[in-house]
């Protein structure tokens, strides 16, 4: 009975998996404990984003003309774009994940590097249009004009700056913490890809692979849902 | 029997089974986060005190003598959000829950355990950079920031909303990991309908955790952005609006009150059994008016903003919906008194503070309807009702529960015996210093005195009450040092524990006190329902099949 913690500890790393922590009984129950981890932390970030999401829903309905010029200022073609980009690399993670259950480790780290690539194409293509938008003075602050901008589909009629000033504070704030996330995921892709690069993924240990494709998908859908929200308000007015 | 004794003294345990600072520091032992926890709580809670004795002091006179009016602006500001977010959040989830859930589960550990050092390190840096805002000279927006104030207020706002934040996170990943760890730990045999009900309780504080300090980041966010660029985002004069900071803010704050006070309720239901040796009346009724208060408690916000303008028919709807609130804690307190009837009721230490904890909090809990019902709010709104009301809830209730959780477990914790005459004569006076304290704001707030008013001398007449409340603060100091003392006494002369020295039921008391770093010397299968007083209660015929 009077067992030392460190017989104890010793039991418990009968286990042969060296990816299996002390704490677990087998591997299936921790990674059953991860995924269910990641999906309770991206509802967390359903949340966070959520509180964006309902600001932006308030001031759209307080201010709709101004979201429509707003609107119209940014170049959806560039939006569409990275759309496509984050689509196709949701793919590359989905073979990721494919690739590492079946153990082709080759496909594996192509996959990784494909999906690094496509999110620093996305935060590229975004850079240029935060560029233009701060050529353009639509940033806010106290360089922000917006003057003498049509309202679609009501000629004569102009924009409220200091309505639009809020609609960029929201396309600033909630695409730029988009972009934040996009950064932490392409770190967490980076440390995968180094992991898989040393062979540390089995078809009985990928966790990691899973987890973070995951959290990839989760980004990835915030943009969906940005995209049509600032980019697409009344275009055809 | 004395070699087996002499073994148990000699036993390795988790507090020595390695000394030094760094194996506390990169520690990944829940039990020694939790007690990181609970020297940086403690620390915080004297800091908390401290304002709260400053505001008490000024407010023995009428005029404003003691301290100028902005210092008190800062004072309660900063008394709120210490006490808020850097004691009564964390405390009994991060110091008990963090303790004990994964040894009343059979767990080895939780499911993360680095996530769980990280998020003390993170509390620690929301601690710093809340320490370096009160070194600086602090804020003066009150515990709630309401814009547009909070946007433009020349003190140190920014420092304090960045604290708040960074040590949001650390509670979303607390209860990320309870949630997962209750999930995915549990011992064989320990269904659900088996769990503690403290357990229960933890699980139901999680998912408000998770699910609405996501909100309150992004709040502080947002008023930070406004702070710094003048977005316009909550500030009227440039079209934006303020009521929007008002619901986001208390889409969370709201729920942050069940944050506090559940945990504590699922303290009062392990001890309540215990000292009453009965199994608690209606289980699993109990068990799922924890998740109904976690539920109900998202949908209740708005009953903060009756009187900020928002529309009648939704004030109605908030109305009703925080009547609704009521339903699950009473079902919790009827649950809890008739367990006590026919139970066999000791009056340990543990059992006066959960007495205690039921009374403060239905006083708590019924001024709270007052205050949901629109006319009764429209009269005592932003009055010393409303505080007294959530010093009942929060101070009577939630830290009425993590001092008799402390009491009750103490002994697993430390592995000493708390002196017990002491521990009763400190539940006594907390009791009596906290009723001479906070009833009289009820009557004061009712009369009329408005909160947050540094001098009243055109109301004189509200000194006396003002006086009694000060000198019950005084009193419930001393309540609040003694087990301090006491605690810190025992370490070094306390009796050494006994693994159960209240014949308690739970896994937790199943193990060594202190408990080995694994929780369990051999993996526990549990064949036994929770509450099982009955049979610990019956030796001789523990192994006949009990026909009930």
């Amino acid at each position: 009975m009077a067992d030392s913690p460190i017989a104890v500890q010793g039991t418990s790393h009968q286990v042969h998996n060296p990816a299996l922590l002390h704490h677990f009984a087998q591997p299936e129950q921790q990674r059953n404990a991860a995924s269910l981890g990641m999906w309770w932390f991206l509802a967390t970030e359903v949340m966070f984003f959520g509180g964006l999401f309902c600001s932006y829903l308030v001031y759209r309905l307080l201010y709709y003309p101004e979201f429509a010029a707003c609107a119209k200022t940014l170049d959806w073609r560039l939006g569409a774009t990275n759309t496509a980009v984050l689509i196709c690399s949701s793919l590359t993670v989905v073979l990721a994940v494919w690739a590492a259950s079946m153990a082709r480790r080759t496909l594996l780290v192509v996959c990784l590097i494909a999906t690094i690539i496509l999110g620093f194409v996305f935060l590229g293509i975004k850079g240029k249009e935060y560029h233009d938008k701060f050529v353009e003075h639509h940033v806010p602050g106290p360089t922000f004009s917006f003057e003498k901008v049509p309202i679609p589909g009501h000629p004569g009629e102009y924009a409220n700056p200091q309505r639009a000033q809020i609609y960029f504070a929201l396309y600033f704030i909630m695409t730029g913490l988009h972009a934040i996330h996009m950064i932490i995921g392409i770190g967490i892709f980076t440390y995968l890809l180094i992991m898989a690069w040393k062979s540390r993924y089995t078809p009985k240990y990928y966790t990691p692979i899973e987890i973070g494709g995951l959290y990839w998908h989760f980004v990835d859908i915030i943009w969906i849902y940005l995209f049509p929200l600032l980019y697409l308000i009344d275009l055809h007015k | 029997m004395s070699t087996v004794k002499a073994q148990v003294t000699e036993r390795t345990n988790y507090l020595n089974a390695d000394y030094g600072v760094r194996s506390w520091l990169l520690t990944t032992d829940h039990k020694r986060i939790a007690l990181l926890y609970l020297i940086s709580i403690t620390f915080f809670f004297f800091i908390g005190g401290f304002y709260a004795l400053l505001i008490r002091l000024e407010l023995l006179t009428p005029a404003g003598d003691l301290v100028q009016a902005d210092t008190y602006n800062k004072l309660f500001t900063m008394h709120g959000m210490v006490m808020v977010f850097f004691f009564l959040i964390p405390s009994i989830p991060a110091v008990l829950g963090n303790f004990l859930i994964p040894m009343m589960i059979g767990a080895k550990d939780l499911a993360f355990p680095r996530i769980n050092l990280l998020s003390w390190y993170l509390y620690i840096i929301g601690g710093a950079l809340m320490c370096h805002c009160m070194l600086t000279g602090g804020a003066d927006t009150g515990w709630t920031f309401y814009v547009p104030f909070s946007a433009i207020t020349n003190t140190k706002f920014v420092e304090a909303g960045l604290a708040i934040f960074v040590a949001g996170f650390s509670s979303i990943l607390t209860g990320l990991n309870f949630v997962v760890t209750v999930h995915r730990m549990r011992a064989p045999g320990m269904t659900w309908s088996r769990l503690p009900l403290f357990v229960w309780a933890h699980y139901a504080t999680s998912i408000i955790q998770l699910l609405g300090t996501p909100v309150i980041a992004i709040t502080i966010l947002l008023v930070a952005a406004e702070r710094t660029l003048h977005l316009g985002i909550f500030d009227p004069k440039l079209g934006g609006d303020p009521l929007l900071f008002q619901h986001l803010f208390w889409f969370y704050s709201h729920p942050a009150v069940y944050i506090m006070i559940l945990p504590a309720m699922g303290v009062i239901s392990e001890v309540i059994a215990c000292y009453a040796r009965k199994r608690i009346f209606g289980y699993s009724f109990v068990a799922f008016s924890s998740i109904a208060i976690a539920v109900f408690g998202f949908l209740v916000w708005a009953h903060h903003m009756f009187v900020a303008g928002i529309s009648l028919y939704s004030a109605l709807v908030f109305s009703m919906l925080s009547y609704a609130v009521a339903v699950p804690s009473a079902v919790k307190v009827f649950n809890w008194t008739a367990t006590l009837y026919k139970g066999s009721i000791h009056y340990d230490a543990p059992m006066l503070y959960a007495f205690g904890f039921i009374g403060l909090f239905t006083v708590g809990g019924l001024t709270g309807l007052f205050l949901a019902a629109l006319g009764i709010d429209v009269h005592v709104t932003d009055t010393y009702f409303v505080v007294a009301h959530f010093h009942y809830i929060m101070v009577g209730g939630a830290v009425m529960g993590y001092l008799g959780g402390m009491h009750f477990w103490w002994p697993k914790i430390s592995g000493k015996l708390y002196p017990e005459g002491w521990a009763k004569l400190a539940a006594l006076i907390v009791f009596v210093g906290f009723n001479l304290t906070f009833f009289p704001q009820f009557i004061l707030g009712y009369l009329g005195m408005p909160r947050r008013y540094w001098d009243y001398s055109h109301m004189p007449e509200f000194q006396v009450l003002n006086v009694a409340s000060t000198a019950g603060a005084t009193i419930l100091g001393i309540g609040y040092l003694l087990p301090m003392v006491y605690f810190l006494w025992s370490l070094r002369y306390g009796d050494p524990a006994p693994d159960n020295p209240w014949n308690a039921a739970g896994l937790e008391w199943k193990t060594a006190s202190p408990p080995p770093t694994f929780n369990f010397d051999s993996d526990p299968v549990v064949t036994w329902e929770a509450y099982n007083y009955d049979e610990i209660d019956a030796p001789h015929i523990q192994e006949a099949p009990v026909g009930r």
